[in-house]
């Protein structure tokens, strides 16, 4: 399988604060990646260095590398913008703009790009809410407004508006922890299908979550990446004893 | 009550002694601070009603100025220039008004930053009538004569620092995850700023620019420097402008009772406008469904 991430040597401060400490972790093309820990691990940090979320954080500070397909997204010359473009990110908490319509906040990231073609935008919006799940529930209401929709809806919404920018990876941050779970069965079901097309990097709170829909877990404790494997190995036979205690309910 | 029953001890006597008389005087106290505050409103506005409302008729509305001392004429000199000199008002004021308060609320690290919030904040503070001297010595001066557009320009400056104000308020309203969704779909920051935040602050913004022009709609001292009067209509931006304050003025100052009826119209009406213009601002700052 391709490298399509390479994390190396990956410090990350908050002023004088370190909140990661030497990540080093590849991700494969087409592949689940939970990242897991008690709060405050760095995992959220670690993640929203992928796509350069950081920027705009007062005092933030990332060193080391990170590549995407080879590339260092952080050397200089390179626009956090276009990273963005090909990483996109979905949100702890459903986050629709909200004056628009479903179809404009899925087809957002498009319209506002400057893409004008409508029936190419529809066929984008239909692909894109149906890869979020969403659109048999919202087929008849695409011009109602988003905020009409339930809170499990709008996340699906968000996923979908992530998608239709066509990343190569999607990164999610907590994003069904502030949903019921019949909402989040949804999310996590999603997820498998979501490979087919692209990379799913997430965070989450939930080890069964982790356990259910990913291929490799990474385990961090106070900003190190402390395990990482596939996720069978590192619920069931962890190397590392502080895996095991957290993986086992211990802590956290 | 439901509870007395159970604590009667807690109802009579006591540290409850003197409670009730004590709560009865606060709330008598309240109420005449509340009817000092809105007794002068209605106190003018039925004095206008009462004095003026029989001169607001269609001569009112469509005719000039009489000359001093012949009975009739109206206000329509006035009207069409207030309008005039507060639609040019509104664009300066939104344009420069809006841009301010987008800078001060989406880059508050930027090292201007400070600098450009005290100065605005110096501005709101600055006198009517320093305004209009101001625009007179830039405006008027170099154009050799009085305009419409130098009281627009002087109106419009008063209102910047509202706009200004009330703009980064609202924007600041609107979540940080917003921005970052918008962000994250590989957007630049001025398109998220332009085509996703300030929509969503539209109703509040929509309101500032309300609340300002209903404070600049009564300026008359700026306008004396800079749009001066006409007993015209006047529709030419580079032409001296009659306004309703300066009317109410010229009208109020004058020694025919004639004149001094109309000026009680023209007040009635300035406030009328005032008063509708403030419950448009509340309508629109109402939430979206």
């Amino acid at each position: 399988m391709t490298q399509l991430l390479t994390a190396s040597n990956v410090d990350i401060y908050y002023g004088s604060k370190q909140a990661v400490k030497q990540v080093n972790l590849n991700v494969e093309k087409g592949s689940v990646n939970a990242l897991i820990g008690p709060s405050g691990c760095g995992k959220t940090t670690f993640l929203r260095a992928i796509n350069r979320m950081h920027d705009l954080t007062p005092g933030a500070r990332v060193e080391g590398q990170i590549l995407l397909d080879g590339q260092d997204i952080y050397s200089s010359g390179i626009d956090p913008v276009e990273v963005r473009r090909r990483v996109g990110m979905v949100f702890q908490k459903p986050n629709p703009f909200p004056t628009m319509s479903v179809f404009d906040n899925v087809v957002s990231g498009l319209k506002l790009a400057g893409m004008r073609d409508q029936r190419a935008l529809m066929e984008i919006a239909e692909r894109s809410l149906r890869g979020g799940a969403l659109w048999d529930e919202v087929k008849d209401r695409l011009k109602s407004p988003a905020t009409g929709l339930s809170g499990g809806q709008q996340q699906r919404l968000c996923i979908a508006r992530a998608l239709a920018v066509e990343p190569e990876i999607l990164l999610m941050d907590e994003p069904t922890s502030a949903l019921d779970p019949a909402s989040t069965a949804k999310i996590e079901d999603l997820m498998t299908e979501l490979k087919k097309v692209t990379t799913i990097i997430i965070v989450t709170h939930n080890m069964h979550q982790a356990a259910r829909v990913s291929d490799t877990t990474s385990f961090f404790l106070n900003g190190d990446l402390v395990e990482h494997g596939q996720t069978d190995q590192i619920f069931t036979s962890p190397r590392d004893e502080r895996t095991e205690a957290y993986v086992t309910g211990r802590f956290g | 009550m439901a509870v007395s029953h159970l604590t009667p001890q807690l109802t009579r006597g006591g540290l409850s002694r003197g409670r009730k008389s004590k709560n009865a005087l606060m709330g008598v106290m309240i109420g005449l601070g509340t009817a000092l505050v809105v007794a002068p409103l209605i106190l003018i506005f039925g004095f206008l009603l009462i004095k003026g409302v029989g001169a607001l008729n269609l001569d009112f509305f469509l005719k000039n100025p009489a000359p001093e001392g012949e009975a009739g004429g109206g206000w329509a000199n006035a009207i069409t220039g207030s309008l005039l000199i507060l639609a040019m008002a509104a664009v300066l004021g939104v344009v420069v008004g809006v841009a301010g308060g987008i800078f001060l609320a989406e880059f508050p690290r930027h090292r201007l930053m400070p600098t450009i919030r005290m100065l605005s904040d110096v501005l709101s503070g600055i006198p009517a009538i320093v305004m209009g001297l101001v625009v007179y010595a830039l405006v008027v001066k170099p154009m050799g004569h009085f305009s419409a557009m130098a009281g627009g320009i002087a109106l419009g400056l008063l209102m910047v620092p509202i706009v200004v104000r009330t703009t980064e308020e609202v924007l600041k309203l609107v979540p940080l995850s917003v921005r970052e969704a918008g962000l994250a779909l590989g957007l630049p920051q001025w398109k998220v700023i332009l085509s996703i935040v300030l929509p969503a602050a539209s109703g509040g913004i929509i309101t500032g620019l309300m609340l300002a022009l209903a404070r600049v709609a009564g300026e008359a001292a700026p306008l004396l420097f800079t749009a001066f009067g006409s007993n015209l209509v006047n529709l030419n931006p580079l032409q001296p402008t009659s306004a309703l304050p300066l009317q109410i003025y010229i009208g109020a100052t004058s020694a025919y009772d004639e004149n001094q009826r109309l000026a009680q119209a023209g007040a009635l009406l300035l406030i009328t406008l005032i008063f509708v213009t403030s419950l448009l601002a509340r309508f629109a700052n109402r939430p979206r469904r």
